[in-house]
């Protein structure tokens, strides 16, 4: 029964994986915010793309490592991502019908 | 099995192979995205065009921000520990961490609370100030309400495993409140970048 329950969940990793990557975001965080005080960064037009696809790595190595997406039943990060896109296309949408974008 | 007997039930083989619980928590997470997309949606758009100050420039502190997000993101290492710490066993080191994680949330709460009574008392920035000042404390306020439940999660948590109902057996418990509080941890995450860091548009 518990190799069934588990048949999709390969074993999580151990504390040295959860605080290297715990370095990680730190250190992207900090990345960020000197971007931010970075004047002639800021004011271009690579500053919001950059601070993007930073968040974009942060999220997904908090869900791919501390929430085991990469590691447990393809089925979650299925529900998980769809309800993620969904929710992007909502704001994607709502922006560009508003000329916010 | 014994443990799952021990904890008063038992887990069912399922069509999917997969946790039924820890499926219906990934499911509760994804409409959570459909709930913050829209409010995340409402503060980009609205947050240029208030006819009135104060605006966003005028009010955020980012270096104080940046502490709120490094303690979220540190609550996120607490959490995962604890669960390490129940999956092999660990009961002591499940309480230790459980604390710590609740304890960093609390911290990132009082430092909300802190930053919105700044705004409120020294900015002038309330919930009908403009239309700056909704969107954010709507959006920010929402996010705040899960990271209480999340806290008040963890706390009964720690009281369960001090009563001795947290055992290896029963690790999921810790895990499906891990996967809400790393959520939380990733809607932070967002927040941070698209309200906080990246510039609104200066009023017409």
């Amino acid at each position: 029964m518990e190799s069934q329950a588990h048949r999709h969940e390969s074993a999580h990793p151990g504390a040295g994986t959860y605080i290297v990557i715990a370095v990680i975001l730190s250190a992207v965080t900090a990345i960020e915010v000197t971007a931010y005080y970075i004047t002639g960064l800021r004011n271009s037009a690579i500053f919001v793309p950059i601070l993007l696809a930073f968040s974009a790595l942060k999220f997904a190595l908090v869900a791919m490592f501390f929430m085991h997406l990469k590691f447990d039943g393809r089925l979650f990060s299925s529900f998980f991502v769809g309800g993620f896109i969904l929710g992007a296309a909502v704001l994607i949408a709502l922006m560009a019908l508003t000329r916010a974008l | 099995m014994q443990h799952a007997a021990t904890a008063g039930h038992i887990e069912l083989p399922t069509s999917t192979g997969l946790n039924s619980r820890k499926l219906l928590m990934w499911l509760f997470l994804a409409s959570d995205c459909l709930f913050f997309g829209p409010l995340i949606t409402t503060y980009l758009i609205y947050r240029g065009r208030s006819p009135v100050g104060p605006y966003p420039h005028e009010v955020f502190d980012i270096p104080y921000t940046s502490v709120s997000a490094f303690v979220l993101l540190m609550s996120s290492l607490a959490m995962v520990l604890a669960l390490a710490a129940i999956q092999r066993g660990d009961v002591r080191g499940l309480r230790i961490w459980l604390l710590a994680t609740a304890g960093l949330g609390l911290v990132f709460l009082g430092g909300q609370f802190y930053e919105f009574n700044t705004f409120f008392h020294h900015d002038g920035l309330s919930l009908s100030k403009n239309i700056f000042g909704s969107s954010f404390f709507v959006l920010t306020g929402f996010h705040g309400a899960h990271v209480t439940i999340g806290v008040i999660w963890l706390l009964s948590l720690f009281a369960g495993s001090m009563r001795g109902m947290l055992h290896q057996g029963n690790s999921l418990n810790v895990e499906i409140a891990g996967l809400y509080w790393h959520f939380v941890d990733v809607v932070w995450i967002v927040i941070f970048t698209v309200v906080y860091l990246i510039p609104a548009p200066l009023p017409h």
